[in-house]
């Protein structure tokens, strides 16, 4: 069942320059995005791609000066500022990237608790050490301060924070740069196991390879708009079950495929081209690409936004 | 499980540990000891030279407007007491040998030794200058919260027009307004000293004390308190707008919870030390004030030695203050590595 | 790119939305505010007669439609006093300023440029300058050069050298290590060549608005020497010394000698910060987000 559909999102900000002239970003324009219970969707992109602001989006934490448009859906419902508010943390939940998400003045143990609290939990205290157990971290982590966490005690303290309040919906936000393969393939198998109890989730990764492994399906998004969202199987081979020419690039940049990178680079959001984002780099780019951003549709096991697919 | 999360890179297996050897102590004490010198000295070289390179007569500075009448004889016997005629040299040994053994020389406008004066001056202006730092942290720290946590609003709006506006406020300005509305428009406390009119002042109570210090007091904490807020604002603001405060939010926390246990203590680490390192304007702030008031500080007396050309008291007072800002600094440093558990307390180099 | 990354020097909409148009609306108060200083100064050179001139039968008045400002114990003119007062703060901080300035620029230049020794010496000149509380350092000079208008100049711009070399010299230092600069090296230019060439068009915008917002703690660091009776002759209209002589008065009800030139001098004072501001949101926009 459809937990999360995120509808044709789009983010602009204003942002100022040089002598104070105003100048409008549009980061992310035409993001689609559905999840189910149970389901692991995995997010991939370049950075730049609008990946993070897709979480920030959903939790309600975007900042004072952004513009939203398009719909999201959570549970069938419109989620609106204030629901997005009223669920933060209780039902949907954040794992950021890395420790410096943690306030570093404050124990980590007391971190956890307050986290607890803030759920409603009638004794904090037991919820945190329980929370710390179930993922194999030592009673004495408690007591530590987050610039004393190893890599992956501070991945599993991230983690216990952010499930704490027992979430449907978890956005883990970047989880594995810059750290041991083993505490990467214990993250990823962590998010799994969520998964497989039910638990919604949504992997952002600029790691492909990881995400396939892992996840039931893949969003694979392109300068802040959703490209094309496809079973995790479909890359496989030489990738031909892919419909969208960036996702068969991508496939085939891999090292442990054509390792065949693709030229050039996203356009920028303050200028970004009228018709088709990919157009500039496409090797399938007809006239028509240029007049019109493609709407979804679906071709065979994928949504697409490609009139070539 | 446990024993790989031990082996990782970049993980201590404890808190770092906050006994520190006693030569760790020895060692921090003593380089800022070394370096707390080695300003006196600089201070020292600048006041002797600013001294010498003065085109004002000593003798008539000393005098003051008297000094055309006096004859050759008396001019003589001026110079002579206070050994004004002797080489320069001569003069700077003997003064910074006398420095060495605590002797600041003597006073020409108290007639009593330098070290005396501002000894007993400085006790009297401590309970002002202490009340201002106290006061103008306190209500600058709790402001700047504030107008952070309510951002963009008509309050924090306020806050910061307020903040600004004494920011460009002369402190003297800022006592005669006190002064003219309080002392003389309503009488609620006197215009001046430090105890009442023709009392002995040590026989004045602690009562007619504070009445004496609340308008010299609220000038100067009115005036610290700008600075303070203005920081703290901008610090807390940028706290609300790291990472931290984001992932907090994305657990749920909002509003003065969120402040009370992300902002605080964060906004607070840098505050501490700017609030420290206040002392230096808090000194010059307490002459001006002290002078509005008549109030009989080491501030006043600052002034007195200037217009009467007391070198001696001048030069004094310079290096004392030195001292003063220079520890208060220190301190702020130590605080500062207190409050943020991510420095070691007696690590070699001062932090920033 | 990160939502923070990106909502760095943004303004909310809602800020957006009352300002029409930011960048007009500082060049407006840039020149507004300019025209406003300059108007005082003329106004002080052009009053300074009516200034200085006595009224015996119109002493200490309160202020009036005839006298705005009232009159002081001589039956002068307190409006024509504080402007003419104004006039001489205004110029005396200016000059101030400018030394100030550029010995922050000559040494902070000479600091990057001319290897660690020059650089450590400096360093140490800076915290020297800066172990002394203002007034105290400020009381030393001027009492040292005996008072009067070089005296208050020289020892105000003593007193500010300090915190812009520090400031210039970390930017000096950043654009030392930049790439380019590097290259200059290798290609064989000489120190001062790099210093000419490199350093000082980069360090002109940050030691103009460095300048600017010099300017107000110099004004009333000259107005805190005037009060307290070192600088400016007795008889000058410097606004210290007006104030200062106001005190006398005070016991008698005379509020608005102390209070009116007072804050006529916040005013300017206030009116220099915000152009200063202005001008630093203008050159650099990462400084316009609060």
């Amino acid at each position: 069942m459809t937990l999360l559909s995120v509808e044709d999102l789009s983010i602009s900000f204003v942002q100022y320059e040089r002598g104070l002239r105003r100048v409008r970003l549009d980061v992310v324009t035409g993001l689609d995005l559905q999840v189910a219970t149970g389901e692991l969707v995995a997010v991939v992109g370049a950075s730049g791609s609008g990946k993070s602001l897709l979480a920030h989006a959903v939790l309600g934490l975007l900042p004072s000066n952004a513009v939203e448009g398009g719909k999201i859906l959570y549970d069938g419902a419109v989620l609106d500022h204030d629901r997005r508010g009223e669920l933060r943390g209780r039902e949907i939940a954040l794992i950021p990237q890395s420790v410096t998400f943690l306030d570093p003045v404050a124990r980590v143990g007391k971190q956890t608790a307050h986290a607890a609290r803030l759920v409603g939990h009638p004794k904090p205290e037991q919820a945190m050490i329980e929370a710390f157990r179930r993922r194999q971290l030592p009673d004495r982590v408690a007591r530590l301060y987050p610039h004393q966490l190893s890599g992956g005690m501070a991945r599993r303290v991230l983690a216990a924070i952010a499930t704490i309040g027992r979430p449907r919906l978890v956005i883990a936000d970047e989880p594995t740069p810059g750290l041991h393969e083993e505490v990467v393939a214990e993250t990823l198998a962590d998010l799994r196991r969520m998964a497989d109890e039910g638990t919604a989730v949504v992997l952002i990764t600029h790691d492909l390879e990881a995400a396939v492994d892992v996840a039931d399906r893949v969003a694979v998004f392109y300068a802040g708009t959703t490209a094309e969202q496809v079973d995790a199987a479909a890359f496989s081979g030489d990738g031909r079950r892919l419909r969208h020419p960036y996702s068969q690039a991508l496939w085939r940049a891999l090292p442990a495929n054509d390792f065949d990178p693709l030229a050039g680079s996203q356009p920028s959001p303050d200028d970004l081209p009228t018709g088709c984002l990919f157009v500039d780099r496409c090797p399938l780019a007809i006239d028509e690409c240029h007049a019109a951003r493609p709407d979804p549709r679906r071709v065979g096991d994928s949504l697409v936004r490609c009139i070539r697919a | 499980m446990a024993v790989e999360l031990l082996s990782e890179p970049g993980a201590s297996s404890a808190p770092p540990t906050d006994n520190p050897s006693r030569r760790g102590i020895v060692n921090f004490v003593g380089r800022r000891l070394v370096h707390l010198i080695g300003l006196l000295v600089g201070v020292a070289l600048l006041g002797f030279v600013l001294m010498e390179l003065s085109p004002v007569d000593p003798i008539d500075a000393y005098v003051g407007g008297d000094a055309v009448r006096l004859g050759e004889e008396q001019r003589a016997l001026i110079a002579e007491r206070w050994g004004l005629d002797d080489p320069t040299p001569e003069r700077l040994a003997r003064w910074a040998g006398n420095l060495i053994t605590g002797d600041m020389g003597t006073s020409t406008v108290f007639n009593a030794p330098v070290t005396h004066v501002i000894g007993e001056r400085f006790v009297a202006s401590l309970a002002l200058l202490a009340t201002a730092w106290l006061l103008s942290g306190v209500l600058g720290f709790v402001l700047g919260l504030v107008a952070a946590a309510t951002r963009g609003s008509l309050l924090d709006r306020s806050i910061r027009w307020f903040a600004y506006t004494l920011a460009s406020a002369p402190t003297f300005w800022v006592g005669l307004l006190l002064l003219t509305l309080v002392a003389v428009q309503l009488g609620w406390a006197p215009t001046s000293g430090a105890t009442p009119v023709g009392l002995d002042p040590a026989a004045a109570t602690l009562g007619q004390r504070l009445h004496h210090l609340f308008l010299p007091a609220l000038t100067l904490s009115v005036v610290g308190i700008a600075p303070i807020t203005l920081h703290t604002r901008a610090r807390a603001v940028e706290v609300l707008g790291s990472d931290v405060v984001l992932f907090a939010r994305a657990q749920g926390d909002s509003g003065w919870s969120l402040i009370r246990h992300r902002v605080v203590r964060n906004a607070a680490v840098p505050a501490l030390m700017l609030q420290f390192a206040s002392i230096s304007e808090l000194l010059g702030g307490s002459v001006l004030a002290e002078q509005v008031f008549n109030y009989p500080g080491l501030g006043q007396a600052t002034v007195r030695a200037g217009i009467q050309g007391d070198v001696p008291l001048l030069l004094g007072i310079a290096l004392f203050a030195t001292v003063l800002v220079y520890v208060g600094n220190q301190m702020g440093d130590i605080a500062q590595r207190l409050v943020d558990p991510r420095v070691p307390v007696f690590d070699g180099g001062a932090r920033q | 790119m990160s939502a923070r990354a990106l909502s760095g020097p943004g303004l909310s909409i809602r800020e957006a939305g009352w300002l029409p148009d930011r960048r007009r609306q500082a060049i407006w108060t840039v020149a507004a505010l300019a025209l406003v200083l300059a108007a005082v100064v003329v106004a002080g050179t052009l009053l300074a007669d009516v200034a200085a001139k006595p009224d015996l039968m119109a002493r200490r008045q309160p202020p009036s439609l005839a006298h705005p400002f009232g009159t002081d114990w001589l039956g002068r003119d307190l409006l024509a006093r504080t402007l003419v007062g104004l006039r001489l703060s205004l110029m005396v901080g200016t000059l101030a300023a400018a030394v100030s300035a550029s010995i922050a620029l000559v040494l902070s230049g000479v600091a990057a440029a001319l290897g660690r020794w020059m650089d450590t010496a400096v360093s140490w000149l800076v915290d020297l300058f800066l172990a002394i509380p203002h007034l105290i350092l400020l009381i030393l000079v001027a009492f040292a050069l005996g008072g009067g208008i070089s005296g208050v100049v020289v020892a105000v711009a003593l007193t500010h050298w300090p915190t812009l070399t520090r400031l210039l010299r970390g930017e000096a230092r950043r654009v030392m290590q930049s790439d380019y600069v590097r290259l200059s090296h290798h290609l064989g230019k000489p120190g001062w060549w790099v210093a000419r060439h490199h350093l000082v068009r980069h360090l002109v915008p940050q030691f103009t608005v460095g300048l600017i917002l010099l300017f107000p703690h110099a004004i009333l660091h000259e107005a805190a020497l005037s009060f307290l009776g070192f600088g400016l002759p007795p008889d000058s209209p410097a606004i210290g010394i007006i104030l200062s002589d106001s005190m006398r008065e005070l016991s008698s009800g005379a509020w608005w000698l102390a209070l009116l030139p007072g804050f006529a001098l916040l005013a300017v004072v206030k009116s220099v910060d915000v152009l200063g501001e202005q001008l630093r949101a203008l050159t650099d926009p990462r400084s316009v987000h609060e």
